[in-house]
C-alpha cells in the first residue's frame, strides 16, 4: 500500500476511560449518526458506565427501540438493556427545542416577564423555527445535562444540519444576533449610544430601517421590539451561555467522532468537519466509517471471479439453445470455450446455458463486491492521505436496518472491533 | 409531443432524505425534461454547490449558466440545461431592485448584514426568496416565449420540505400585511397550482422510505390548498440476480454449497478451501439485503403515487451515469 494505514480508533478504550464525559457524533445527513450514538451509548453502559444519549431527530423505530415514544425532553431509562449486571445504566432523551428554550426563559426571567416573552409572536417563531435554534438548544441541553452531573457519559447526536458546521456556529450566531448591534439599532437607538451609533446614523440608518420595514413589515418589527425590550435582561446571559457551551466542547473530557459512509459526498463533508474541528481546537477522537462493504472471500480477486463466471457461463451448449448436456465437460475446458460461446438472444437466460447457474451468480456477485470494496478502500485512502494520523474505525454494512437493542448491540460490537481489514 | 406523467408541470420540486441522491436525480430529471429541444433550468437553494460537483464544473455564480446538453432523440433535437445556485441575499437584492428600484442598496444591505438579520427574525423570508426565484424563472419570458420550458429545483430535504413550500402560511404568522406578504402570496399561488409538482427521492432502506411516507402525508395535508404531489423516484435500485426461490433459500442460509463447489471446480479454480462457504455467505447477505429492499418497495407501493426506478450506477457518478438515469426516467414516463 502506498500510504501507511491510519491508526485504529479504539472505541472501547474511549468508552471505558472515565475521563471521557461527552461524546459528540457529527457528520452529514444519512450516514447513521443517531444509530452510532445509540450503539455507543449502549456499549458504554454494557461496560458499566452511566450513560445518557441525547438524540435530536431519530427515526421512529430506532427511537422506539430505546423506549422513546415522543418528544419528551427528560432522560428516560431504556428498558431491556441488561446492563445492570455490569453496573451500568442507559438513559435516552429526544430534544424538544421549543421547550428547552421556554425553560431558559422561565429560569432567567421573573414570572410576569417570562409570560410576556413566551406569548410574543416573534419569540414563538424564533423558538420553533429559527435556523440554528435546534443546534443551539441541542448544545444548551448538553450543557444542562453535563452540569446536572447525574451521568458519567453523555453521548450526543448532532442535528441534521444543512451545513456540517451549523451546530458549532449556531450558539454564537444566536447569541450574536440577540446581542447584536443591528437589533439594538432597530429596536431603540437610545440604548446604543456612543460613536458607533453616530457613525451608523450617518451611513444611513433611516435607509436600513426603511429596507427592513419594507421587507418584513412594520408589525413584525414592532413584535421584535417588544420582544427585545422584554428579553433585554437576558441578553448577556445568552452570550455567556453560548460561550460556556463552546468551552465545554473544547474541554479535554469531550471527544468528537466524525461519522461518514465510504461515499464521496459523505467523506468530503467528513473532511470539512475534521478541518473545522481542528481549527476550533475541538478534541477530535477519530473517524467512524459506517456501512463499509467487505467481501467474505477476499482471496478470490474480482478479475479471477469474473473470468471463472465467464468460463462457466459460456460453456458452449450447441448454438446457445440452452441445452445443459455436456456443460460440465466444456466448462472444464475453461478459456477455450470463451471465444466459441454465443451470447446472442440467449444471453439473458445465461442461467439455463450453464450447469452451474448458482456458481455463476455467486462469482458475478463476488466480483461486484470486490470492486465495491476496492472503490471504498480508495475513497478512504483519499481521506487518510489528506488527514494522516486520524484514527479510523469501520463498521460493516448491515443487511437490514437497525431498529432494536440487539441490532444496536451488534453495531456496538462492530464499532469496538472496528479495525480495518485491508 | 410525448405523453408523460407530468404534462403541464413546469416547476418540478425534488426533495428526499440526505444520502438518497436527491441532487443527482434532480440533475437527471432536468436532462430528461430537456430532451426534444427543450430548455430547462436546474436550480439549487442550499448553497452546497452540489450541481457544480455533479456536472464537474466550477462553482456556480448567481447567474444562470449552461451545464449540459440533452441528447437528441429520434427526430427531435437535443435540449439545454442551465443551472443556478440561488442564494437568498442575491435574491433579496434582486427583489428590491425589481419592485422598489432600490438599485444601490445592495452593497449597504450586504455590509450591514440586513439580509442575515431579516432572514433571522423571519425564517420564512429566506424560503420565500428562494421559492420566489424559482417561480420567477418559471414565469420568465424572453423573445415572446417562455425562457424555460421547465424548472427543476433541488429542494431542501424531506424533513424541511413542508415548511419550505408552505411559505405564505409560514410568513403570515409573522407578517400579516406588507410587501413581503404580497410576494409570498404570489409565490404560493404558483406553488399550489397544477404547474408545480413535488417529487420524492428515496432509496429502498427503512429510514428514507419512512421519511418519504411521512413527507407525503405532510404534503397531502398541505394539498388541501392545492399542492401537487409528484412521483416517488426510487434511486440506486440493484438488478436482482437471484430468482425468488433462490433468494429465500439464500437468505435462510440453505444454499447448496456442494453445488457451488462443483461449479468452482468446473471453472478451474484450484485453491477452493472454504471458498464455497464464503461465497454462500456473500449470497446470503445479498439475499437478506434484497428481501429487505423488497419489503420497503412494498411499503412504497401502498402510496398511490407514480413510482420510477433508477438503476444503481456503480463507480463515481459522471455525465454518462446521469444520462443513463435520465433515459430511465424518460422510459418510465417521468419526463
Amino acid at each position: 500500500m502506498p500510504e501507511s494505514p491510519p491508526p485504529a480508533l479504539e472505541v472501547d478504550r474511549l468508552l471505558d476511560d472515565p475521563r471521557t464525559r461527552i461524546i459528540v457524533c457529527c457528520g452529514s445527513g444519512g450516514v447513521g449518526k443517531t444509530t452510532t450514538a445509540a450503539a455507543l451509548g449502549l456499549r458504554a453502559a454494557q461496560h458499566g458506565r452511566h450513560v445518557v444519549v441525547l438524540t435530536v431527530d431519530p427515526a421512529r423505530r430506532l427511537a422506539q427501540s430505546m423506549g422513546l415514544s415522543s418528544l419528551d425532553n427528560t432522560p428516560r431509562l431504556v428498558e431491556g438493556t441488561q446492563v445492570e449486571a455490569a453496573g451500568g445504566s442507559l438513559h435516552a432523551m429526544m430534544l424538544d427545542m421549543k421547550r428547552t428554550f421556554d425553560e431558559i426563559v422561565e429560569a432567567h426571567a421573573d414570572p410576569d416577564r417570562a409570560a410576556q416573552i413566551l406569548a410574543n409572536p416573534f419569540y414563538q417563531s424564533l423558538s420553533s423555527s429559527f435556523a440554528g435554534t435546534q443546534e443551539y438548544m441541542a448544545m444548551e441541553k448538553l450543557g444542562q445535562l453535563r452540569r446536572a452531573d447525574e451521568w458519567d457519559l453523555i453521548v450526543v447526536d448532532t442535528p441534521p444540519s444543512r451545513s456540517a458546521l451549523d451546530f458549532l456556529d449556531a450558539p454564537q450566531r444566536l447569541g450574536r444576533f440577540l446581542d447584536g448591534r443591528l437589533i439594538r439599532l432597530l429596536t431603540g437607538p437610545t440604548r446604543t449610544g456612543g460613536r458607533a451609533y453616530l457613525r451608523l446614523v450617518t451611513t444611513g440608518l433611516s435607509m436600513v430601517t426603511g429596507v427592513v420595514t419594507k421587507v418584513i413589515g412594520v408589525q413584525l418589527l414592532r413584535d421584535v421590539q417588544t420582544f427585545v425590550a422584554a428579553f433585554d435582561t437576558m441578553f448577556g446571559g445568552f452570550r455567556e451561555r453560548a460561550e460556556d457551551t463552546y468551552r465545554l466542547l473544547q474541554a479535554p473530557g469531550t471527544a468528537f467522532l466524525v461519522i461518514a459512509t465510504p461515499e464521496p459526498d459523505a467523506l468530503r463533508e467528513a473532511s470539512y468537519f475534521v478541518e473545522r474541528l481542528t481549527s476550533d481546537q475541538m478534541p477530535l477522537a477519530g473517524l467512524i466509517v459506517n456501512r463499509v462493504h467487505r467481501a467474505a472471500a477476499p482471496q478470490l480477486s474480482a478479475a479471477r471471479s469474473l473470468a471463472a463466471a465467464e468460463a462457466l457461463d459460456t460453456a458452449p451448449s450447441p448454438a446457445g439453445n440452452g441445452h445443459p448436456a455436456g456443460g460440465g465437460q466444456t466448462a472444464a475446458a475453461g478459456g477455450h470455450g470463451r471465444r466459441g460461446g454465443r451470447r446472442g438472444a440467449a444471453s439473458g437466460q445465461a442461467a439455463t446455458a450453464t450447469r452451474y447457474p448458482l456458481t455463476v451468480t455467486a462469482l458475478r456477485l463476488h466480483a461486484e463486491r470486490m470492486q465495491l470494496a476496492e472503490r471504498e478502500r480508495r475513497l478512504e485512502e483519499g481521506f487518510t492521505a489528506a488527514h494522516p494520523g486520524i484514527p479510523v474505525a469501520e463498521v460493516p454494512a448491515q443487511p437490514e436496518d437497525v431498529h432494536d437493542l440487539d441490532g444496536l448491540r451488534a453495531v456496538g460490537g462492530e464499532l469496538a472491533r472496528g479495525v480495518r481489514l485491508s | 409531443m410525448r405523453d408523460t406523467d407530468w404534462e403541464g408541470v413546469r416547476l418540478h420540486v425534488v426533495t428526499g432524505k440526505g444520502g438518497t441522491g436527491k441532487t443527482t436525480v434532480a440533475g437527471a430529471l432536468a436532462i430528461a425534461l430537456a430532451s426534444g429541444g427543450r430548455r430547462v433550468l436546474l436550480m439549487e437553494v442550499e448553497g452546497r454547490q452540489g450541481i457544480a460537483r455533479l456536472f464537474d464544473s466550477p462553482p456556480l455564480p448567481y447567474t444562470e449558466r449552461r451545464v449540459a446538453v440533452a441528447p437528441a432523440t429520434g427526430t427531435l433535437p437535443g435540449g439545454e440545461v442551465d443551472a443556478l445556485a440561488a442564494d437568498p441575499e442575491a435574491a433579496l437584492v434582486e427583489y428590491l431592485e425589481m419592485f422598489y428600484s432600490l438599485r444601490h442598496t445592495g452593497t449597504a444591505i450586504t455590509r450591514l448584514g440586513v439580509v442575515d438579520f431579516a432572514t433571522t427574525i423571519a425564517p420564512g423570508l429566506r424560503d420565500v426568496l428562494l421559492t420566489g426565484k424559482a417561480v420567477e424563472a418559471t414565469r420568465r419570458r424572453s423573445g415572446g416565449r417562455l425562457r424555460y420550458d421547465a424548472v427543476v429545483m433541488d429542494a431542501p430535504p424531506t424533513g424541511r420540505i413542508g415548511k419550505f413550500l408552505n411559505v405564505a402560511t409560514e410568513i403570515s404568522g409573522l407578517a400579516k400585511v406588507g410587501p413581503i406578504r404580497g410576494h409570498a402570496d404570489t409565490v404560493q399561488s404558483v406553488l399550489k397550482s397544477p404547474q408545480t409538482a413535488v417529487h420524492f427521492v428515496t432509496v429502498l432502506e427503512e429510514m428514507p422510505v419512512q421519511e418519504t411516507l411521512d413527507g407525503i402525508v405532510e404534503l397531502r395535508g398541505l394539498a388541501q390548498g392545492g399542492l401537487q404531489l409528484g412521483g416517488i423516484m426510487i434511486n440506486m435500485v440493484q438488478h436482482e440476480v437471484l430468482g425468488d426461490e433462490q433468494l429465500h433459500a439464500a437468505a435462510a442460509g440453505k444454499l447448496d454449497e456442494h453445488e457451488l463447489d462443483l461449479g468452482l471446480k468446473a471453472a478451474g479454480i484450484e485453491d477452493r478451501r472454504g471458498l464455497a462457504r464464503r461465497l454462500a455467505a456473500e449470497l446470503a447477505e445479498h439475499a437478506r439485503e434484497s428481501l429487505a429492499q423488497q419489503a420497503q418497495r412494498a411499503r412504497l407501493s401502498e402510496v398511490d403515487q407514480p413510482r420510477y426506478e433508477l438503476p444503481l450506477i456503480t463507480g463515481p457518478m459522471d455525465l454518462a451515469g446521469l444520462y443513463r438515469l435520465a433515459a430511465a426516467l424518460r422510459d418510465q414516463g417521468a419526463a
